[in-house]
C-alpha cells in the first residue's frame, strides 16, 4: 500500500541506473538524470541534439519502462516518437508528456 | 649487447638462441643469459604474436575516446578503464583540462555506445566523453628499440648529410 502513496517511479535511482545524455554513439554530454523529477528538468536544457538521438533510438521509453518502471510514461513516448517531432517541438513535447506524468504521480504527496 | 638482443627478438621473437647469437657474433650462452636477466628485470614482459585483426576475420570496431575528468577522480577513472576488457590502452594527457584517452574495441557501434554508456559515464568524476570510431588504420606498430627516438634522430641526421631517405635500420643499430 505504501506504492500508492510514493510512487516507486518517483524514486532517486542509484548511479549506474541513472540516464545518461549523449549526443551520438559515445559522445557524452556530461548530463544525467538519475530521477524522474531530475529527468523532467533536464530535458529543459540539454543539448536537443541529445533528446533527437535518444528519442529515435527507443532509449527514452526503454529506460523509462525497464529503470524508472513507468509503463505508463514509456508508451507515452513511445507515442511521441511515432509523431517523428524535431528540434524545439521535440523538447517541448516531451517536456509536457513527462510533466503531466509526473504531475499524476505527485498529486496528494505534499 | 642487450639492445641488440631486444632489437633482434622484436624482429623475430621466434629465432634461437643460437641464431641470435650467430647474428650478434657472440655465444648463444651469453644470449640466453642476458635474455632470462632482462625476463626476471621484467625489461622483456611478454612473448606475444601480432596478428591483422582483418586477415583474422574479426569485424570488430576500433574506437579512441576522450574522456575529460575532474582531476582528483581521474586515476581511479583511468584504473577502471583498465580492467574492462573491452579497453586496449589508455593514457592520460593534460591540455586545457585532464583527459583520459583510451582505444576500445567493441563488436559494432552499439555495443561500443552501450559500453560507454553504462561502464565509462557512470564512473564518478567523468565529466564528458568525446569518442571517435576509427574508419582506417593508416600504420600501428609496437615500440621497437628500432624505433627509439634518439636513433630515429640519428638516422634523420644520417640521411640528412647523405642527401636520401633511405632507411638503413639495422646497419645502423650496428654502428651506434
Amino acid at each position: 500500500m505504501r506504492e500508492e502513496i510514493y510512487p516507486k517511479s518517483l524514486r532517486t535511482l542509484p548511479r549506474e541506473k541513472a540516464f545518461y545524455f549523449f549526443t551520438s554513439i559515445g559522445n557524452y554530454t556530461g548530463e544525467s538524470a538519475s530521477s524522474l523529477k531530475e529527468f523532467m528538468e533536464k530535458i529543459n536544457h540539454v543539448n536537443i541534439k541529445s533528446l533527437e538521438f535518444h528519442l529515435y533510438r527507443g532509449d527514452f521509453e526503454k529506460w523509462i519502462n525497464e529503470v524508472v518502471e513507468d509503463k505508463k510514461l514509456a508508451e507515452d513516448i513511445s507515442k511521441l516518437q511515432k509523431a517523428n517531432p524535431l528540434g524545439d517541438q521535440l523538447r517541448n513535447q516531451l517536456h509536457m508528456v513527462v510533466s503531466k506524468r509526473y504531475q499524476q504521480l505527485t498529486i496528494g504527496l505534499v | 649487447m642487450d639492445l641488440k638482443i631486444l632489437e633482434a627478438l622484436q624482429e623475430d621473437a621466434t629465432r634461437t638462441y643460437m641464431a641470435i647469437g650467430k647474428s650478434l657474433g657472440v655465444a648463444h650462452s651469453t644470449v640466453f643469459d642476458r635474455i632470462k636477466r632482462m625476463e626476471q628485470y621484467g625489461i622483456i614482459k611478454k612473448y606475444t604474436a601480432i596478428i591483422d585483426a582483418e586477415k583474422a576475420g574479426t569485424k570488430n570496431i576500433v574506437a579512441i575516446m576522450t574522456i575529460y575528468t575532474d582531476p582528483k577522480e581521474s586515476e581511479k577513472v583511468a584504473e577502471k578503464l583498465c580492467n574492462a576488457p573491452e579497453v586496449l590502452e589508455v593514457y592520460t594527457s593534460l591540455s586545457e583540462e585532464l583527459q583520459i584517452i583510451a582505444k576500445v574495441i567493441a563488436e559494432n557501434q552499439e555495443s561500443l555506445h552501450m559500453f560507454i554508456a553504462n561502464s565509462v559515464a557512470p564512473l564518478p568524476g567523468v565529466l564528458r566523453i568525446r569518442t571517435s570510431i576509427v574508419t582506417r588504420k593508416f600504420k600501428e606498430t609496437q615500440f621497437s628499440i628500432v624505433n627509439d627516438p634518439k636513433k630515429l634522430t640519428f638516422i634523420k641526421e644520417t640521411n640528412n648529410k647523405n642527401g636520401g631517405n633511405k632507411r638503413e635500420r639495422r646497419d645502423l643499430s650496428k654502428k651506434s
